[in-house]
């Protein structure tokens, strides 16, 4: 017996448009059942990315496989993936039935079949018997849930999803996510969903991949992304963080002595920072790895004044600003009796050397 | 108080509009049935009756050109769909920006012209003498002048250029509203060309369809300089009769049962039209 392929490799993947490369040499692999993110800052190339797997464009370079067959040069409606539109492009001439039942038609099955199929999938997705109702009698979050069952009706071994949820409000969103989530594993079906929206990307995925222009800063679990980022680009652009510059002044095996522009001194635990004496260097600090205390000394401890409380119920922040003018972005638990902080107060921070991130600074 | 003003402002906003349908089409319309009922009898004597609709049936000549005025302007209709719709396609869905306008305006351009300049154009092209008879003597491919004008398919020309614009415009105006990720989507799930047109793209450009062939029909039907001068005499269009008895013979009550005739036959294509494509008027008129 052979080795399962996995459902979707790309291999140098790389897009050019003139003199622009909007996807750089990308290399990724995505095993059957999970559930892939790509994510990203507009503009990165990820919608790229996406439509060239769909088909609607072709790679300059690189090979895309899936099941282990080259899809180079396969067009779009040959291929055995299907994809949820950004705006869903659900069809307003047809009512869901129709919908849903469009590629069946397409690929010649008889009318009792399709019907059945159609309704196993509605039901499948939570709509079952609507199949007779327009596309402007369902709700925002219904819609979402058509424009899937429109593509799993086929079967596909990779469905392509392009930031549907992007359209919806807040809390349908929030809704959509698990939801989302928990159909993907009933379909035990690859998705590969792209977003700038890191909290849709670590909610719901297997596997993230990070995308900065056409390339991919790292690739890995949600849990890995947030607490590891392997570049300074992603720890910026995964999660809150306070990026502080500074300058690298002793190094005591993994433990480096950095002096800010401004401040005082820090001690970080990087173990593989590759940093040496001199070098300029970003640390980047999660709000929540900040500690609040109203009285302190040792290692990582400053003292500051409250500049500003954000409330936002279990996600509040306070603002702190430390002797020499720094803002410092710290999460505040609604539990203690810190709670009660207000502005004016004078207050001290602490962190652990091990939860701070530093990388070389780069184009300096 | 603020309603009493508001309504005297919807009023005298109103009145134009009113005045214009009442006194430029109604009361005419209303003189014209009158005239069209009344039976000369005998100098300056007349009986009301029916008989000059009844002259229409028993007189062949009268009821065939009107059925053949119908039905070439039909064919023209069809003929300016099928060459409008990829036009109109190709300026909403395969060009972008600039081109866009600019293909756009160059369909615009010839109707800056009047109708008659633009037929005496085609006059110019298809005569005896004209370019192409001249142009195909010259390759060798004729042996003697070539007459291209006076008959059928010269008027088919005639009016097909004369009315294609109103064809292209609520179809570019349609088709430029159907987002193009339904077109990906329906490739995306396993459409061909064909099947993507017929199940996606015709369905959306439907009321456009509509207004468009309403637009086209009721120009050819209406028509009177292109099948006269492209047609020549024998043109045997139904406007050109409804002309001749008003003008020619004088016979102002055959003339006025004539035009109502005509005006009924464009109402009963059209509501036929809408019935058979199922769209509304309304709909398909407040689309473009």
């Amino acid at each position: 017996m052979s080795v399962p392929h996995p459902d979707l490799v790309c291999s140098d993947l790389t897009k050019d448009f003139d003199a622009f490369r909007a996807v750089d040499h990308v290399n990724f692999e995505v095993p059957q059942g999970s559930f892939f993110s790509i994510l990203g800052p507009s503009g990165c190339g990820k919608t790229t990315l996406l439509r060239m797997i769909a088909g609607f464009q072709s790679p300059t370079s690189g090979d895309l496989r899936i099941k282990g067959k080259s899809m180079i040069g396969v067009p779009p409606n040959k291929r055995p993936v299907s994809m949820v539109f950004q705006h869903l492009a659900l069809f307003p001439t047809m009512n869901i039935g129709d919908n849903v039942g469009f590629g069946l038609r397409q690929r010649g099955f008889v009318k009792s079949e399709i019907k059945t199929r159609v309704e196993q999938v509605l039901e499948r997705v939570g709509l079952p018997g609507v199949s007779q109702r327009r596309i402007d009698q369902i709700s925002g979050g219904q819609k979402q849930r058509v424009a899937i069952a429109r593509c799993m009706v086929l079967e596909p071994d990779v469905l392509l999803l392009d930031e549907p949820l992007g359209a919806l409000d807040l809390k349908l969103r929030e809704h959509m996510k698990v939801e989302l989530k928990s159909l993907q594993a009933a379909f035990n079906t690859t998705f590969v969903y792209i977003t700038h929206d890191q909290s849709e990307a670590l909610v719901m995925s297997d596997n993230i991949a990070v995308m900065n222009n056409g390339q991919f800063e790292q690739i890995g679990t949600p849990h890995d992304v947030y607490h590891a980022p392997s570049t300074a680009f992603v720890a910026g652009f995964v999660g809150d963080a306070n990026k502080i510059d500074a300058k690298v002044t002793a190094v005591n095996g993994t433990v480096l002595t950095l002096a800010p522009d401004s401040g005082s001194e820090m001690k970080i635990d990087a173990p593989s920072s590759g940093l040496s004496v001199g070098q300029r260097a970003q640390v980047f600090l999660r709000p929540e790895a900040i500690e609040l205390a109203r009285a302190g000394d040792g290692v990582n401890v400053s003292g500051g004044v409250v500049e500003s409380v954000l409330f936002n119920g279990a996600n509040s922040s306070v603002t702190i600003k430390d002797q020499s003018g720094n803002l410092l972005k710290v999460a505040l638990p609604q539990t203690g009796d810190l709670a009660k902080l207000r502005k004016g107060d004078s207050v001290f921070t602490r962190w652990n050397p091990k939860q701070a991130r530093c990388y070389p600074m780069v184009g300096t | 108080m603020v309603s009493d003003t508001s309504r005297l402002g919807f009023y005298l906003l109103l009145a134009p509009i009113l005045l214009w349908l009442i006194v430029l089409i109604i009361l005419p319309h209303i003189g014209l049935f009158i005239v069209s009922i009344s039976e000369k009898i005998g100098p300056r004597e007349y009986e009301t009756g029916f008989d000059n609709y009844a002259a229409f049936f028993t007189e062949p000549l009268y009821w065939r050109t009107f059925a053949r005025t119908a039905i070439m302007s039909i064919l023209a209709t069809a003929l300016t769909l099928i060459l409008g719709f990829p036009i109109a396609y190709y300026i909403a869905k395969l060009t972008r920006g600039r081109t866009k306008t600019t293909l756009f305006l160059m369909c615009m351009i010839p109707f800056w012209v009047s109708e008659l300049v633009r037929t005496f154009g085609w006059m110019i092209l298809l005569r005896e003498t004209g370019v192409i008879s001249n142009a195909l003597q010259y390759l060798g491919l004729i042996d003697g002048p070539v007459e291209m004008l006076y008959n059928d398919a010269a008027i088919m020309v005639g009016l097909v250029y004369t009315s294609i614009l109103f064809m292209v415009v609520p179809l570019v105006t349609t088709l430029d509203s159907l987002d193009d990720s339904l077109i990906e989507a329906g490739y995306d799930l396993g459409g061909t060309s064909t099947s993507i047109m017929r199940e996606i793209v015709i369905p959306h450009a439907m009321p456009g369809i509509v207004s468009g062939c309403i637009v086209v029909f009721m120009l050819s039907l209406g028509n009177y300089l292109t099948p006269i001068l492209l047609g020549g005499k024998d043109s045997l269009w139904f406007t050109g009769m409804i002309y001749t008895q008003f003008i020619t013979r004088f016979n102002w009550e055959l003339g006025s049962a004539f035009g109502f005739l005509l005006l009924a036959l464009s109402s009963l294509v059209v509501f036929a039209g809408l019935k058979l494509s199922r769209q509304s008027l309304t709909e398909t008129m407040g689309r473009t």
